[in-house]
This record gives structure tokens, sequence and C-alpha cells, in this order.
């Protein structure tokens, strides 16, 4: 089938869109523009494809159109901050879903393909698929609908068993092209059981590095499928996206210090105690730590998970701008992997006002610890527990960790004593220059507030 | 299509987009992520094509399911993203 030129043309301008528009998104400042470009190309892709001559189903597909966008445009306005990631995975996963669809379409109508078309068709159904259903158990299990991570007895064996078993199946459905509906039906049967047994045991710590992968895996499915359907825009869309994703998904288990096979063969376990913590956690009130804060010339922020949950971020910011107005030089220091998913801190501040020119990250920060006369850590735990950098038998050595430790003091607000997402102990909160306020974020930043503006 | 051409395609894309996130600030991976997500929601110009094509009531109900799916991946990342990154401000607004 022969294109008109114009329906060409616009697809071509829709690829060229999407990838100025990620370009745009590379960076702050143009960040905004590019996903409004994206956005165009999107639009003008699809009003292109209803210009194809000989389209059936039109009816049809302008109420798929209509339901799937509208229902998905809604939630996506609701959905708070705080829950972005799963709202994320949940996108991604329709994505893989539609694209292990076409395939499906295609399989069920048993045309001649050539081997290299029905094998990409395979591939891609088969990465989609497991995309699709993984996709929505990470979903499931950041919004707290799972709660537990299952873990079948032999978990792995299974899980290679599985993916053999489809790879098996889509290799069958290659030599026997056109392939049985029988054949057809268990492939793509197993391909989504595999999605679900290989996302189920993974903790929730870990699944923002398993939603990005997903999210490579979709837009792989989607450059694949767009080859079996001979559309450029899809290929390059969705190997842009595949290339990109995998890059994405590479940063962020090597900031979390998890190598990605790790993160789907082993969970993390909290390994024994690790070595002993001497020194014992010491109490502070909420005048003191103003008072601190107030007298010092340099205060470092850590947020935290923590103070997200806590919906503090506001308070926080307006406890910032007091101190600034009173001479204290304040900045914020983001973990890479600080809230739930690398840069998910950043929106978090972003939302509640704070300039994203005092938030630095990492490496930009560590060596400026040194020079904080307060380090203020609001619902962070393990990003600053310094045993990953001198206990061998943690389970988060090595991790690499902002330095508050080496503040000349450290403030740490801390709804009661437990341990972080990883359950391991943190030994900052023994030593001698630490402090904890003991309390939910928002009222206790709300206390130091009042305190700060009693001193004036 | 030209399987030789589209292997070309593939491996240009493949760079642009890597060379794309390899100079990205740590801020910027959820929106990015996000974004990304986005683009593959062109997944849905693919499924109007499948149904399109489609002709009995079986490949229409896939592809009816497909459309759906892909439209709700390109306006949920696209409204998702959009809000995120609206955030992004420097110095006070």
């Amino acid at each position: 089938m022969t294109l008109p030129v114009y329906v060409q043309g616009a697809w071509f301008l829709g690829a060229a869109l999407f990838i100025f528009g990620l370009k745009g998104m590379s960076s702050p400042a143009s960040a905004r523009k590019g996903i409004v470009i994206a956005g165009y190309g999107m639009l003008i892709a699809i009003a292109a494809t209803f210009l194809i001559p000989g389209l059936k189903n039109l009816a049809l597909m302008a109420v798929a159109l209509a339901v799937g966008g509208a229902a998905a445009w809604i939630s996506g306005q609701k959905v708070k901050m705080t829950d972005m990631p799963q709202m994320v995975a949940i996108y991604n996963g329709m994505g893989g879903g539609a694209a292990a669809a076409i395939a499906a379409i295609e399989f069920a109508k048993g045309d001649a393909h050539s081997t290299v078309t029905t094998i990409l068709a395979v591939v891609g159904a088969l990465i989609g698929a497991v995309s699709f259903t993984g996709s929505c158990i990470a979903w499931a299990k950041l919004q707290g609908v799972l709660k537990k991570a299952y873990r079948l007895p032999a978990q792995n064996a299974i899980n290679v068993l599985l993916a053999l078993n489809a790879i098996g199946l889509g290799a069958a459905m290659v030599v026997m092209a056109p392939a049985k509906p029988e054949l057809i039906l268990f492939f793509f049967a197993v391909s989504l059981v595999l999605g679900l047994i290989v996302t189920l045991p993974i903790g929730g710590a870990d699944m923002p590095v398993v939603i990005s992968l997903f999210n490579a895996f979709t837009g792989l499915a989607v450059g694949f499928e767009g080859y079996v359907l001979g559309n450029p825009a899809l290929i390059i869309a969705g190997i842009v996206v595949g290339a990109a994703g995998t890059l994405l998904t590479q940063l962020m288990a090597k900031a979390m210090n998890r190598p990605l096979t790790n993160i789907l063969f082993t969970p993390m376990v909290a390994s024994g105690p690790g070595e002993a913590i001497s020194g014992s956690m010491k109490e502070l009130s909420g005048l003191d730590a103003a008072a601190m804060m107030r007298y010092a010339s340099k205060v470092i922020i850590v947020p935290g998970y923590g103070m997200a949950v806590a919906h503090a971020q506001h308070k926080v910011w307006e406890m910032t701008s007091i101190l600034e107005e009173a001479g204290v030089e304040v900045k914020f220091a983001i973990h890479p992997v600080a809230g739930r998913m690398p840069g998910h801190m950043n929106v978090l501040l972003a939302e509640a006002g704070v300039p994203y020119d005092k938030i630095f990250d990492l490496e930009e920060i560590n060596g400026e610890f040194g020079q904080a006369d307060v380090a203020l850590i609001i619902g962070a735990n393990d990003v600053v527990n310094p045993s990953a950098r001198t206990d061998k038998t943690s389970p988060i050595y090595g991790m690499p960790i902002l330095n508050a430790d080496q503040a000349q003091n450290v403030i740490v607000i801390k709804r009661g004593k437990g341990t972080g997402y990883s359950g391991v102990e943190n030994a900052l909160f023994y030593t001698d220059n630490c402090r904890m306020l003991y309390g939910d974020a928002q009222p206790m930043a709300g206390e130091i507030i009042q305190h700060l503006k009693a001193m004036g | 299509m030209d399987g030789l051409l589209a292997l070309y395609i593939f491996m240009l894309a493949a760079f642009t987009g890597y060379e794309i996130i390899a100079k990205v600030p740590v801020i910027l991976h959820t929106p990015l992520m996000s974004g990304s997500n986005f683009i593959h929601g062109v997944v849905v110009v693919g499924s109007m094509i499948a149904l399109g094509n489609a002709d009995t009531v079986l490949e229409q109900a896939i592809g009816f399911f497909a459309v759906a799916l892909g439209a709700a991946n390109a306006a949920g990342g696209y409204v998702v993203t959009e809000r995120m990154l609206g955030m992004f401000k420097k110095k006070e607004a």
C-alpha cells in the first residue's frame, strides 16, 4: 500500500518534532517547550492517519481514541505528584499492550509476511506483552494495592523456564507462519504471565528502575511493530525511546548501586544487623533546631520521601525563605534516588516553588557539607547512612550517599525510630553531632517556622 | 519495507536516543522518563492503521482495544509530563 504524500509527510514531521521535543526536554529551561512540541507532533501524526484512503472502522476508531484519551487525560490531571511514578508505569503498560495488540491483529489476519517481518512482529509482541502486565504489577505495588513481594520457590528457574517457553512458542510461530490460532493464543498467554511473574517478587524500592526498563521495552516493541506496519515514524519514535530508556535505566541502577541483574533476580534483604552501632539517639526541641539554623551561616537541607509523604515541601520552602531573609545560605541536596524515582524529589520541590538553581545533586554538593553549619535531614534515611561508605557487611554498602555526617551539626526530622526503606539501621543517627526531631515533617516544619518568626 | 533501510533507521534512531539522554541532568530523569513514555504513545498511530484494516469482529475488538490503550498512553503521558515540567521555574515566579 503506497500512502499519499501528505500522510507520509505528516508522519515525517511528527517524528522530527518528537526528536526535537525530546531534545528540548533534556534541559530545565526548555523542557516545558519540549513536551509541547512533541505534543504537536503527536496531534499531526494522529490527524494524518485519519486521512489514509480506504481505512475502515473510522467511527470505532474515533470512539476508541476518545475513550482511551479522555480517561487518561482526566486521571493524569488528577494524580498527585507523589503518585507520579505509578502513573507513568500504567500509561507505559498501556503502550506496551497496544503494541502487543497490533501484533495480535497481524497474526490473526494471517497475511503472508517475510520471515524478518514475522520475527520482529513476534519479538515486539513478546516484549510489549511483558511490559503490559509487568507495568500493571508495578503500578499495583506503588499504589499500595499489592502490599508485599510474592516470591515463588525457585523463582529464577521459573522465570527462565517461562521466558524460554515464550521464545520457543514465538519461534514456532515464525517457522509455522501463518500460525494456528491456538498457538497464537498460547504465545500471548505465556508472554503475559511472564511479565506478571518476573515483576511480582520485585520490591517497591527497586520498582522505579523496573518501570524505566519497561518504558524502554515498550519503546522497542513499538519500534518493531512499526517495522511490521511499514511505518518509519513508529520505528524512529520507538527505537529512540528504547535506546534512551535503556540508558536511563542504567543511570538509575547505577545511582542506587543495584545492578539490573540484582534487581531482577535477587531482592534486597536486610542481611543481618551489620556492624554493631554504639552511642544513642539524642533528641532536640523545635526551638533549639530553629535557633541552630537561624544563627548558622550555611544550612543544607536533605529532603527524602518522608517529606513528600507528609506534604511538607511547602512549609520547608517557607522555612527556607525565612532563613534566607535572615542571611542564612540555604541549599537543597538531592540524592539521585530521593523520592521514588531519580528526579522525583526535584519535581516535588518544584511543585512547592523551590527554584531549581537552589537544588543540587550529589556530586555538586557533597564537597560542601564540610563547610555547612547544619545539615537538616527531612524524611530521608538510607541516602545519608555512612555505613554505605564504611560497613562492608551492610546491604547498602557501596551506594553513593550524601555526606551529611560531615556537617558541624546534623538535625534529623523523622517520624519514629524505625529504619529506612532498606530496613537498615542508620549509624548517622547515633553520632555525637546528630540530633533527632521526632514528629511528622509538616507540623515540625511549621513549629520551626513559628520559632524563627519569633526570633525575628 | 526494505529491510536494510529499516536497519539503518534502527541504528540512527538508537544513537539519537542515546545521545539525547547522555547529557541530561539527574533532576530531569523523572520528567524525561515520562516524556519518552509519551513519545512511544505514537503507537496509537499503528493501532489506528491496524484497526483500519481489521475485517472480522475479533480483529475489530483487538483493534479497538489497541487504539484505546495507545490513546491512553499518549494522552496520559502528555498530561503527566506537562504537569511536571510546568513546575520547573527559575527564581521566584
